[in-house]
């Protein structure tokens, strides 16, 4: 009924709409990391960092060797290197997008709501990726060996890299709320100690003092590190594996559909 | 299928204490251009964002290509396009990435939309500039590139929030062109602007509103004999010549000049015939003038007339054939002193 006058649309792929163009969009936010690299590197840094410190100041205290604590602390710094990632660059990059005449263009062009939303943060993986290789590099290096088999390494490099997805869905969800985009980046900062920190990323959970035991046995973060360690060193992750993935999933399943509701809606 | 290309009825927006539009009616044939002229604050960015699916309505209908923007609104984005005073490009992407990405959201293959970036590019001027970031970009090739971008899917209706905003007059011209191009291409177009000369220029049909009013709606030949048409500015070398110069000009316009305070002579008249009147009898009298020239009134002339409010000294309402008047033309004071503007509200 209606004269169209688009041109003819032949898609090559199979894949669903709303797939298809968030990795275009994913696309260009990797083109766009090329040319500003910063976060990644100091996605990078910053876990390297911790690794260097802790290894040196509490390797023998806790482990009585260096090359013992190396075999706990570098699950811990896999899972950080991807939540690092996730929680302070993508909501940044979202909220700079948000200011940006460029979202006006997306929101009136006939694409899913999800998609430039999902596009950031399909990008951010291959930053996780980067990460959790160049962390797990620099372990080995410095003596860190696998138990596990490669399988067991994958399975724990994903579950890291799985965590950093479905918890940057909470930054995303910040990054489309919230106005400033430094209040976006003081939020990822504010929420990184207790969040990365306050769990068995330096020591097992029991040895910790009362009230950070608490917390850290309800951080999710802790039963990621503890999933990943396990799946390391050669033992079965059991109920922190089960847990890692409970945590994984309601994270994503209430923030993907606040953040694409309220990126839909802000005016 | 509709014969508007589209149409809006009754529609009303509210930012927290402010009507950012307050009831308007709103409708253009297919192909055509409709000048939405306003001052800041006016409600134009609001209409177009509502328009364009970017904000629902708080009341009214609105329907685009054919299709109601509320209940429709995917049927309504793969009609549009959208080009705003921001413009709305990735500032890190290279101009040809930037229409080679949109061309892939709009789900052409890879190789066509390559192909039709490279036919835009050519189009706007821009094959050089291509393959450079768009960061590099002077303003009239960003608002190229982004007119560009939003002619990639050949919409069918066009927004456009005040083109021309920032660029000389030269770029402007060619903007213009450009513009042009796209109604003679069958494009139904809705262009913002705060000045009547623009949209004399470009619009087939003109709605003039003011704080989320219409106060005006007609053709651009309507409007312009409303406020008077043409405007003669006469700058005097010598300020001694006031009197004599005045009462020249009020003797063949009508009506008394304005004076402004840089000794300038301002009256309205109805075209070019008056010009050469007044040019002949300041020969005669040997008065000398610095400038003078024959304009378009500006948007406070266009304003004083038609609300005759704005300004109390002047000379109210220009007498002549009625445009389809508004319910309620002057303005309402409980916003008139609201300062928000159009861009305030985008961001809010």
């Amino acid at each position: 009924m209606t004269a169209t006058v688009h041109a003819p649309r032949r898609p090559r792929t199979r894949l669903p709409g709303w797939l298809r163009h968030s990795l275009v969009l994913a696309r260009r936010s990797l083109v766009k990391t090329r040319r500003n690299p910063g976060p990644v590197i100091n996605g990078v840094v910053t876990p390297a960092l911790f690794l260097v410190i802790f290894l040196s100041l509490f390797g023998r205290p806790v482990a009585g060797s260096t090359a013992g604590y190396m075999q706990y602390l570098l699950p811990g710094v896999l899972v950080m290197g991807a939540g690092l990632a996730g929680m302070v660059s993508t909501g940044t990059s979202i909220n700079l997008d948000l200011k940006n005449g460029v979202t006006d263009r997306f929101r009136s062009l006939p694409i899913s709501r999800l998609a430039p939303l999902l596009g950031s943060v399909l990008a951010d993986i291959v930053r996780y990726l980067l990460a959790v290789a160049v962390l797990f590099g620099i372990g080995v290096a410095f003596g860190f060996r696998v138990h596990g088999g490669p399988v067991a390494a994958c399975a724990a490099a994903g579950l890291a890299v799985l965590f950093g997805f479905c918890l940057s869905w909470v930054t995303v969800f910040v990054g489309v709320l919230v106005r400033d985009a430094n209040a976006v980046l003081a939020l990822g900062f504010f929420a990184f100690l207790p969040l990365q920190l306050g769990t068995s990323f330096a020591a097992p959970v029991d040895t910790l003092p009362g009230w950070l035991r608490a917390w850290a046995g309800v951080n999710p973060v802790t039963h990621v590190m503890d999933a990943c360690r396990a799946l390391l060193n050669g033992t079965p992750p059991g109920d922190a594996g089960t847990t890692a993935l409970i945590w994984c999933a309601a994270l994503f399943l209430v923030f993907c559909p606040l953040a694409v509701r309220a990126y839909a809606r802000r005016q | 299928m509709s014969e508007h290309g589209f149409e809006a009825e009754d529609l009303a927006k509210r930012f927290g204490r402010t009507a950012a539009l307050d009831g308007v009616d709103l409708a253009v044939a297919r192909g055509r251009v409709l000048g939405l002229l306003g001052p800041n604050g006016a409600g134009k960015t609001t209409m177009i964002r509502i328009l364009a699916t970017l904000l629902r309505p708080d009341r009214g209908r609105a329907r685009v290509a054919g299709f109601d923007v509320v209940r429709r609104p995917a049927q309504v984005r793969e009609r549009i396009a959208l080009s705003g005073q921001h413009t709305s490009v990735d500032e890190e992407l290279t101009g040809l990435a930037n229409l080679v990405m949109i061309g892939q959201l709009l789900d052409l293959p890879r190789r066509h939309a390559v192909r039709r970036a490279g036919e835009l590019l050519a189009r706007f001027g821009l094959e050089d500039a291509a393959t450079r970031p768009v960061a590099g970009y002077s303003g009239g090739m960003r608002r190229r590139l982004d007119l560009a971008a939003s002619l990639v899917g050949r919409p069918e209706v066009l927004f456009l929030d005040e083109p021309s905003v920032g660029l000389d007059p030269g770029k402007r011209e060619e903007l213009w062109q450009m513009i042009r191009g796209l109604a003679a291409d069958g494009v139904t177009v809705l262009l913002t602007t705060q000045y009547l000369e623009e949209a004399d220029a470009l619009a087939d049909a003109i709605t003039v509103i003011d704080h989320g009013r219409v106060i005006a709606a007609g053709t651009p030949a309507d409007l312009k004999r409303q406020v008077g048409g043409h405007t003669i500015a006469v700058r005097l070398d010598d300020p001694a010549d006031t009197e004599p110069a005045a009462a020249i000009m009020a003797a063949v316009a009508g009506r008394a000049p304005e004076r402004s305070t840089r000794h300038e002579l301002v009256v309205p008249v109805a075209g070019a015939g008056e010009l050469f009147e007044v040019t002949a009898r300041f020969r005669d009298r040997a008065i000398g003038v610095t400038e003078l020239s024959l304009r378009l009134p500006g948007l406070d002339e266009v304003f004083r007339a038609l609300t005759g409010s704005s300004a109390p000294s002047s000379t109210g309402p220009v007498s002549g054939p009625a445009l389809a008047p508004a319910p309620d033309p002057t303005t309402d004071p409980a916003t008139a002193t609201d300062p928000a503007t159009d861009s305030a509200k985008a961001t809010r």
